[in-house]
């Protein structure tokens, strides 16, 4: 039987049907359509499905579909308000800080959630606050130089 | 073999739950020393070692044995002064990418197949599907879908063949997706091995010889990566005297893919660790004893070739200036350097190039972008045909609509597709050129290109208003039709990458844990197009290389299964692992390419683990001959040194 799921995904009031062992990742890519989140592990290890829940960060694979029913799903196609990209965005871009990508999006997620907390992060706490969003292509250095700076430059605005 | 295709997931693992197999368990070896005893299980029953002669009579698990040398070791042992010979193991390590192996295979009723797979090279592995399915190559279009990371081990095909073959049953796309763990279990981790070094010196520091056992684990199929292991192992030195023997060993692992620079970083943890042992038992600046051996042009490699100009005393001058090097350390801190080289290819390579009727350029390469292809090649497109980077847009074409391309491997696609960018771009401006000639009416060689402008040659050429690539794309239609560029090359003069990296640890006295506290990587770009991308390049290979060195390895039971099928028993290294990577971008330019470019993404990941072991002993006091560098085994070293 299919579960009928009535949630807010970006602000916008969506729903889709589920199975009931299928995750919040599964339904958001393919019921939904929103392909940003991505799976790496499918046991909560990568962060690569990061999105927020209810204003909190979570992976999205460790998530069931049926629990999103009512609550709030922040994912990063919410991110960029149309064509302005979210100032973490436009820094990640300026560093360099990707090379496959796949990683990306999740640790965009994640970032905002720790700006969101902590305006002004220490480096170390940025590497901590990070270190379940794995990358393998960039020794992390570019990103966290980006966190870094966006934290900065939103601290300046 | 068996395969299930189903309209679900949960349905397809019902549908393998009905599928009984019966396994008979039978003796096995997952160690590469154990693998070749002569009363070792055969893993392949009556191989026989190929490169002895005369061939061996009885069967084993070495493959292959290769060997090759330069000068005379023995003599150059005699003249040593002093002779260091040890013994190292490291642990099969898998390339991590954060994208599990992924495909769509779809039949049609027509009998033509398209593929969309997440892979290294679209035509290999058109090649390999076809070949396996017993196709035409034209029946199978292949479009690599944007890669999760890659390191090598997405040049090789697993899931694609069986999504291909259900879908020719099915008459339905069919789509699969490796679990982490099977991943982990199925695809390609590199080689463990044991290699046996043994260098001699004189008292000032010139190496007289170099020998190498080189004992590489390549799973249960041959094809380990012994040769390039081989050939980067001395490579660094200008060396009369060396010896290589390399042995290709099956055991019961999974079969080996390739790992970014593969085997070199193997050969070279074992030869840079020596080599430390060496400056340490000489009491000499460990950059002082590479400068005094250090490979320079004319230098002939122990593998053949003679070097052209290449950067090795560059990156070790560099390391030797930078701050790090003269930073001060801490209680229980230690500094290391080690040297790495990758010798780079080029290769079969297309690049179709597109004058649009608006003036802007549409770049067709093959190989898949994996780190920043893309902006590099619009970046050199743009440069040829002096038009702004934003008029052009780089894409990776299919294998239907472009020439055959051979992987993006060997850290040769910025140099090969590059090269083919600029003969696209060369092709449409004498293109441009002859398209002026026509509408001036006067001979193709009386027009000229002049920094973005095609004109008159000169005053007897007649007199008319230059014109940039836009005003010709307007009347192409007028004059010939579309203007395409295409460069189809076999990519020749690949030059070597040499790098320096400097690694800080410190060593907890209690546990045995390494921090890195600080590191810089030092490497020859030739020419970095994109700087940016050239240090992701540099960090991302030094992070892995951290990774190797002090946590990772696959970790087998006594009943030969392996334990750690996820990224949070295979730790790869995370953010709060690692500290900020410093990078010196050395520029000695290849003179083989127009823009000097060399290869530069697989030297980086070469030297980490000798620089990390060789930090962890003048931090520790221990010097280890085993990786990973982990806790436990560090903790017992250091306690029985006491």
């Amino acid at each position: 039987m299919k579960h009928h799921v009535t949630t807010t995904v970006n602000g916008d009031e969506v729903e889709y049907l589920c199975d009931t062992e299928q995750t919040l990742l599964d339904c958001l890519r393919d019921e939904l359509g929103l392909t940003g989140a991505k799976e790496g592990c499918g046991s909560g290890d990568c962060g690569a499905c990061s999105v927020m829940l209810d204003g909190r960060l979570v992976c999205s694979c460790l998530v069931l579909g049926v629990e999103a029913n009512g609550k709030k799903v922040d994912t990063i196609e919410g991110m960029a308000k149309g064509e302005k990209l979210h100032p973490l965005q436009r820094k990640f871009l300026e560093h360099a800080a990707l090379q496959c990508g796949i990683c990306t999006p999740g640790v965009l997620v994640a970032a905002k959630a720790l700006l969101e907390k902590n305006p002004n992060p220490t480096e170390t706490e940025v590497r901590y606050w990070l270190a379940g969003n794995l990358c393998r292509c960039t020794g992390y250095d570019k990103i966290i130089r980006a966190v870094m700076d966006t934290a900065a430059e939103m601290r300046g605005a | 073999m068996a395969a299930v295709a189903a309209t679900s997931e949960a349905i397809a693992r019902k549908a393998l739950k009905l599928i009984k197999v019966d396994y008979e368990v039978l003796p096995h070896v997952i160690d590469v020393v154990e693998a070749m005893k002569p009363d070792a299980p055969l893993v392949e029953e009556g191989m026989i070692t190929v490169g002895v002669t005369p061939p061996p009579t009885k069967p084993s698990n070495i493959a292959k044995r290769i060997e090759f040398a330069i000068g005379d070791v023995e003599q150059g042992f005699k003249d040593a002064d002093i002779i260091v010979e040890r013994e190292f193991n490291t642990k099969p390590v898998h390339q991590g990418y954060i994208e599990p192996h992924a495909c769509v295979g779809s039949v049609s009723e027509d009998g033509t197949a398209e593929l969309w797979t997440t892979t290294q090279g679209h035509w290999v592995a058109r090649a390999h599907c076809s070949k396996l399915l017993g196709w035409n190559i034209n029946k199978l279009r292949v479009t690599s879908s944007e890669i999760g990371g890659g390191f090598g081990g997405k040049t090789v095909v697993y899931l694609e063949p069986v999504a291909l073959a259900l879908s020719a049953k099915a008459r339905r796309p069919v789509k699969m997706v490796m679990t982490r763990e099977e991943v982990f279990k199925a695809s390609g981790p590199t080689s463990g091995a044991n290699v046996w070094v043994k260098m001699g010196v004189k008292k000032d520091g010139t190496f007289t010889a170099g020998e190498a056992v080189l004992k590489y684990q390549a799973g249960a199929f041959q094809g380990s990566p012994v040769q390039p292991g081989a050939m980067c192992a001395f490579a660094p030195y200008d060396m009369a005297n060396v010896k290589l023997v390399g042995f290709d060993v099956l055991s019961n692992r999974p079969k080996v893919a390739a790992y970014r620079a593969p085997g070199g970083p193997i050969s070279e943890y074992a030869v840079e660790s020596v080599v430390d042992e060496i400056a340490e038992k000489l009491g000499m600046c460990p950059i002082e004893l590479r400068l005094k051996n250090a490979a320079k042009e004319g230098t002939k490699a122990a593998y053949g070739p003679k070097f052209g100009p290449i950067g090795m005393v560059e990156c070790l001058e560099a390391a030797k200036d930078s701050p790090h090097w003269k930073a001060p350390l801490g209680k229980n801190q230690g500094r290391g350097i080690a040297a790495g080289f990758w010798f780079n290819i080029g290769g079969e390579t297309t690049v179709n190039l597109q004058l649009n009727e608006d003036g802007t350029v549409t770049l067709m390469a093959g190989t898949p972008d994996i780190g920043g292809l893309r902006a590099s090649l619009a970046m050199m497109a743009a440069e040829e045909l002096h038009i702004p980077y934003e008029k052009v847009r780089p894409i990776i074409g299919d294998t239907a609509t472009l020439g055959y391309n051979f992987v993006t491997g060997g850290s040769r696609s910025t140099f090969s597709s590059g090269l083919a960018t600029v003969d696209a771009a060369r092709s449409i401006i004498k293109q441009a050129c002859g398209r002026a000639a026509k509408l001036w009416e006067i001979p193709e060689d009386a027009v000229t290109w002049e920094k973005g402008e095609i004109k008159p040659a000169g005053e007897n050429a007649g007199k008319f208003d230059p014109m940039s690539l836009a005003d010709i794309a307007k009347v192409a239609g007028k004059t010939g039709g579309a203007l395409v560029g295409v460069g189809a090359i076999t990519a020749q003069g690949a030059a070597p990458s040499f790098g320096v990296h400097i690694a800080d640890t410190e060593v907890d006295p209690e546990t045995g844990h390494v921090s890195v506290t600080r590191y810089t990587v030092i490497q020859d770009a030739g020419t970095a197009i994109h700087p940016d991308y050239v240090e992701g390049q540099y960090q991302g290979g030094a992070a892995q290389g951290i990774g190797w060195a002090l946590n990772e390895e696959y970790i087998y039971n006594d009943k030969g299964l392996l334990e750690n099928a996820g990224f949070l028993d295979y730790r790869i290294p995370v953010a709060s692992d690692l500290p900020m990577i410093d990078t010196i971008i050395v520029e000695v330019p290849n003179p083989r390419h127009p823009y000097g470019v060399r290869g530069i993404g697989e030297t980086a990941i070469v030297p980490p683990m000798a620089a990390i072991n060789a930090s962890v002993k003048r931090a520790s006091g221990v010097r280890m001959f085993e990786l990973p560098i982990s806790p436990p085994k560090l903790l017992k070293a250091m306690k029985s040194a006491k």
